[in-house]
C-alpha cells in the first residue's frame, strides 16, 4: 500500500495536506479545497456555489494511499491513529456539503440505513438521520418504546428481523456495553455504534477531535481535560482513546466517586481539583451530569457539583486565553457550565453539533466501503 | 473369576498413598484387590490393558448444576451425568438452585430418582441451607440428610445474614455435615465482571474481590465460634487463598475448591464481550490465577470442582450485561486441570488426582474416592499423554456455553467405571476403543 510522505513512525501527517485534485473519493467533482488547511480560530467558511457533484467513486482517496477496510465502527479502541485521521480527513470533505444550497451527495443512494435506538436519544438520532439523508440513503427508524422490545423480543432477534427487510447499515444506540459488538458478530450489514451504555460513543469523540483540530489546528500535543461523571461516560472513554492515539494528553477530572482509579491504564491522568487543572489545558470538555445519579450517593447535590466542578466566568479566567470549552450536549445550564460560558466566545458547542453531521456522513460513507 | 481386571496401569490412589504400577481386580461392583502386575491368579471376564495409562479412583466433582427440575432446557440430570462420565467423573454433587429449589426431602428424593433412571454417574444432592435459598429460615437439613443430601449450600449467592449463617453452621455441625458457601457480599454484587482496568475500559460494572473476602472473613469468625465444617466454593481471588491458608494454620475445619476457569482465564478474556466468559465469581487477574494454582499445589485449595453451569444458546446470545452467569466444563474439565497444574509444572499427577478423589470424598464424608479393597468399584482410566482438541459441539452436556472450544489439551480420561460397570469408553475416529 503506497503511503504519502509521512513521519518516521509511518503515520500520516496531520494538517497541511495538499489539496485533493484526484478524481476519486468523496471530493470528486467538487471545487478544490483551499491550499492551506490551517484556519484561524474564528474563520468563516466561504459559501460556495452549489455545483451538482459528480457521482462519488468508491475507492479511498488516491492521494492518501490509505484504504479504509472496516465494515463496522464499534469504537475507537480498535482503531489505529491512521484510521482515525482518515475519518477526520474524510469528514473534512463532507463538511463542505452542508454549506451548499442543495445539501446532498449521492454516495449512499439506494442504500438503507436503519437507525436502531434501543436507548433514548433525539440529537444523535437526528444527526445520523440527517447525515444519512444528505448521503441520499433511505433511512428507517426503530425506537424501543412501544416496539417489540417491550414485548420481550431480544436485541438480536429485533435486528435479524429488520435485517431481513434489507438493510445495509445499522446505526445502533443501546444501554448495554458491547451490544454493537454482539450484533457485528451475527449480522451481515455494517454496524455503527451510536453509544453503547458506558462503553464508547465513537462519533462523539470523532467530532470532538474534529472540532479541536479545526479550532486549534492540531491534536498532537494538546492537553485536554474531560470533566464530570467519568465512570459512567462513554464520551469520556472514546475521547481518552482517540486523543491518546493521536498524541494528545488527557486529564480526567471529577469527584473520586465518579472517577475510577483503574482508568489510568487507558492512558489518562486523574485529578480531583478542577481549578488546578484549568491553567494547564487547551481544551475543557464538560460532560453532562445525569441527575438520576444523585440518588445513588455518587455526589451530595447538584449545587455542590456546580461549586466544585462547574465552569463559570471565574473559572474561565483561570484558563488559557485560547481555551476551547466543549460539551457533548444536551447542556444543563447552571450545572456543568453557566450560560455566560456556554454562549461565550470560548465555547464551540454549536460547532461541535455542526461538525457532528460531517463526521457521521464520513463514517457512514467509509463503513459502506468496508469489507472486513 | 472376577468381573474386570485392569492390568499394568500406573495406579494412583492418594487415599491409600499408592503410586505404582499395579493390577486392579473388580468383582461384584467392588474393588477386589490391587496387586503387583502379573501376580494375580486366574482371569477376569473383561481384561483391560492399561499400560501407559493412569488408573485412579473415580473422579468426584463437588459442584455441578444439573438444572433439573425447572430448567431442563439447559441441562437434565441425565445429560449432566452423561457429560460427567464422558469427562471421567463417577460422582457429581448436584447443586440445589433448581426450580423448585432443593430445600426438602422430596426434592432430594426426586434428584436421586432421576439419577437412578439415567444410570450413569452417581449424583449426590447438596441441599439448600435456607428455605427457597432465600437466606432467612433454615431448611430441613436433617430430613434432607436422611434422604441422601451430602452437604448444604445456597449457591448462587452467599447467606447474607451473619445470624442465619451462624445458626446454619451450628445446626449442620450437629448432623456432621458441612456448609458450602458462595462467598459474596450481596450489597457489593453490583457488577457483571471483575472490578479493574478491563471493566473500566469496557464500561461494565465491576465485582471486586473484596466482596468475596468480606463474607469469607465473616464466616471464618463464625467457624471459630461454632467449630462447624465449612467449605469455600469456587475460590476466585488471591486474598481469599491467603485467608484460607491462615485459617488452616489456625486449625479451623475449613476446606476449599477451585474451578478450571479460575485456574486458566483472566478478566482480559471479557474484552470481546463474549458472555461465554461471564461467570460468578468472575474471572480475575493473572495474580489471582497464579495464587489459586499455587494454592492447589500447596494444599490450601483442597479440591478441584467444575462449577458446571449450563445455559441455553438463547440465554448466552444476549448482551454481556444481560446474559446469565455460568460456563460448563464437565466434558473437558480433567484436561483443563492438567493444563493449569501439570502442564504448568506446579503439580504432579498424584496431587491433581487427590484433589479430585480423596479430598472431595473427605469434604462430603463419603466412602468414595479410594481403591481400598471393598470400596465401590468407581475407577477412572486416564491417558496422560493423549493430545486432544476440545470440540464443544460433541459434548454430552446439553449446553454449549463453554469458553474452551478449540483448546488443545493433553491428558484425557478414556474409561469410566462405576460400581464395576463400564459407563464410558472413549472411541477413536476409526471406531476403535482407546482401551484394549
Amino acid at each position: 500500500m503506497a503511503k504519502k510522505a509521512s513521519t518516521s513512525s509511518g503515520r500520516a501527517t496531520e494538517g497541511g495536506r495538499k489539496p485533493d485534485t484526484s478524481s476519486s473519493g468523496p471530493s470528486a467533482g467538487l471545487p478544490p479545497k483551499p491550499a492551506s488547511r490551517r484556519p484561524s480560530a474564528k474563520s468563516v467558511e466561504p459559501v460556495r456555489q452549489a455545483a451538482e457533484p459528480a457521482p462519488l467513486r468508491p475507492a479511498g482517496r488516491a492521494s492518501e494511499g490509505f484504504v479504509w477496510r472496516r465494515k463496522d465502527l464499534l469504537g475507537l479502541d480498535e482503531l489505529s491513529a491512521e484510521e482515525i485521521l482518515h475519518i477526520l480527513d474524510t469528514a473534512e470533505s463532507f463538511r463542505e456539503v452542508s454549506t451548499r444550497s442543495i445539501k446532498k451527495v449521492p454516495a449512499l443512494r439506494g442504500k438503507v440505513v436503519a437507525l436502531l435506538f434501543f436507548e433514548d436519544s433525539t440529537r444523535t438520532r437526528m444527526s445520523f438521520e440527517l447525515a444519512a439523508s444528505r448521503m441520499s440513503a433511505d433511512t428507517i427508524l426503530f425506537t424501543a418504546k412501544g416496539s417489540s422490545v417491550v414485548k420481550g423480543e431480544t436485541t438480536l432477534d429485533t435486528v435479524r428481523n429488520i435485517e431481513a427487510m434489507g438493510v445495509d447499515i445499522f446505526v445502533v444506540r443501546h444501554s448495554e456495553p458491547g451490544a454493537p459488538h454482539m450484533l457485528a458478530r451475527k449480522v451481515r450489514g455494517s454496524i455503527v455504534n451510536a453509544g453503547d451504555g458506558s462503553h464508547e460513543h465513537p462519533t462523539q469523540a470523532l467530532l470532538d477531535m474534529f472540532t479541536m483540530r479545526q479550532r486549534l489546528g492540531r491534536i498532537k500535543g494538546l492537553k485536554v481535560a474531560v470533566v464530570g461523571d467519568i465512570a459512567h461516560s462513554r464520551v469520556a472513554r472514546s475521547n481518552i482513546l482517540g486523543l491518546t492515539k493521536l498524541g494528545a494528553e488527557v486529564i480526567v477530572v471529577g469527584p473520586p466517586t465518579m472517577v475510577p482509579s483503574a482508568i489510568r491504564p487507558m492512558g489518562c491522568q486523574i485529578s480531583h481539583d478542577l481549578d488546578e487543572v484549568l491553567p494547564q489545558v487547551d481544551v475543557v470538555n464538560m460532560l453532562r451530569i445525569q441527575f438520576e445519579r444523585f440518588g445513588s450517593n455518587l455526589f451530595p447535590s447538584v449545587r455542590e457539583y456546580h461549586r466544585l466542578y462547574g465552569m463559570d466566568a471565574e473559572r474561565l479566567k483561570r484558563c488559557r486565553k485560547d481555551v476551547l470549552i466543549m460539551h457533548p450536549g444536551p447542556i444543563n445550564r447552571g450545572v456543568e457550565l453557566t450560560s455566560e460560558v456556554a454562549d461565550g466566545p470560548s465555547s464551540c458547542i454549536l460547532q461541535q453539533v455542526a461538525n457532528g453531521l460531517a463526521v457521521r456522513m464520513a463514517v457512514l460513507y467509509l463503513v459502506s466501503q468496508g469489507t472486513e | 473369576m472376577s468381573d474386570i481386571r485392569i492390568t499394568n496401569g500406573r495406579v494412583i490412589d492418594p487415599a491409600g498413598g499408592l503410586d505404582e504400577v499395579r493390577d486392579v481386580a473388580i468383582d461384584k461392583g467392588r474393588i477386589l484387590r490391587v496387586t503387583p502386575p502379573g501376580k494375580a491368579a486366574g482371569k477376569a471376564a473383561r481384561m483391560i490393558d492399561a499400560a501407559g495409562k493412569i488408573v485412579c479412583p473415580g473422579l468426584i466433582d463437588l459442584h455441578t448444576h444439573c438444572r433439573e427440575p425447572g430448567h431442563e432446557e439447559e441441562e437434565t440430570i441425565a445429560t449432566a451425568s452423561a457429560a460427567a462420565v464422558a469427562g471421567g467423573f463417577t460422582t457429581i454433587c448436584a447443586m440445589p438452585n433448581t426450580h423448585p429449589p432443593m430445600d426438602d426431602e422430596t426434592a432430594v428424593q426426586y434428584v436421586l430418582q432421576r439419577a437412578a433412571k439415567a444410570d450413569l454417574a452417581r449424583v449426590l444432592p447438596v441441599g439448600c441451607i435456607t428455605k427457597g435459598g432465600k437466606g432467612v429460615e433454615l431448611a430441613e437439613m436433617g430430613m434432607m440428610f436422611e434422604a441422601g443430601a451430602v452437604a448444604f449450600t445456597d449457591d448462587g449467592i452467599g447467606v447474607a445474614s451473619a445470624a442465619v449463617m451462624q445458626r446454619a453452621l451450628q445446626y449442620a455441625a450437629s448432623l456432621g455435615l458441612g456448609i458450602h458457601q458462595h462467598c459474596q457480599d450481596g450489597d457489593l454484587m453490583t457488577g457483571v465482571m471483575n472490578s479493574g482496568a478491563v471493566a473500566v475500559r469496557l464500561g461494565l460494572g465491576g465485582i471486586a474481590a473484596s466482596g468475596e473476602q468480606i463474607m469469607l472473613r465473616r464466616d471464618l469468625e463464625l467457624v471459630k465460634r461454632t467449630g462447624a465444617r465449612y467449605h469455600v466454593m469456587h475460590v476466585s481471588s488471591a486474598g481469599s487463598v491467603e485467608l484460607i491458608r491462615q485459617a488452616k494454620a489456625e486449625g479451623l475445619p475449613v476446606t476449599a475448591e477451585a474451578a478450571p476457569h479460575h485456574l486458566l482465564l483472566t478478566d482480559a478474556a471479557c474484552m470481546s464481550y463474549d458472555p461465554n466468559y461471564k461467570v460468578n465469581p468472575p474471572l480475575r487477574s493473572a495474580d489471582d490465577v497464579a495464587a489459586l494454582r499455587q494454592g492447589v499445589a500447596d494444599g490450601t485449595i483442597d479440591c478441584l470442582a467444575a462449577d458446571h453451569a449450563p445455559h441455553s444458546k438463547e440465554e448466552k446470545e444476549l448482551e454481556f450485561g444481560l446474559a446469565p452467569f455460568g460456563v460448563i466444563s464437565l466434558d473437558c474439565a480433567f484436561g483443563l486441570y492438567a493444563k493449569a497444574l501439570v502442564g504448568s509444572g506446579l503439580c504432579d499427577w498424584p496431587q491433581v488426582i487427590a484433589a479430585l478423589t480423596a479430598r472431595p470424598a473427605a469434604v462430603i464424608g463419603r466412602p468414595l474416592g479410594s481403591l481400598a479393597e471393598g470400596s465401590p468399584a468407581d475407577v477412572t482410566i486416564i491417558d496422560p499423554a493423549m493430545k486432544w482438541t476440545v470440540k464443544v459441539e460433541s459434548f454430552r452436556s446439553k449446553a454449549r456455553n463453554c469458553p474452551y472450544d478449540g483448546w488443545r489439551l493433553e491428558g484425557r480420561p478414556v474409561m469410566t467405571i462405576i460400581a464395576g460397570q463400564v459407563k464410558f469408553e472413549l472411541y477413536s475416529h476409526s471406531g476403535k476403543s482407546c482401551m484394549a
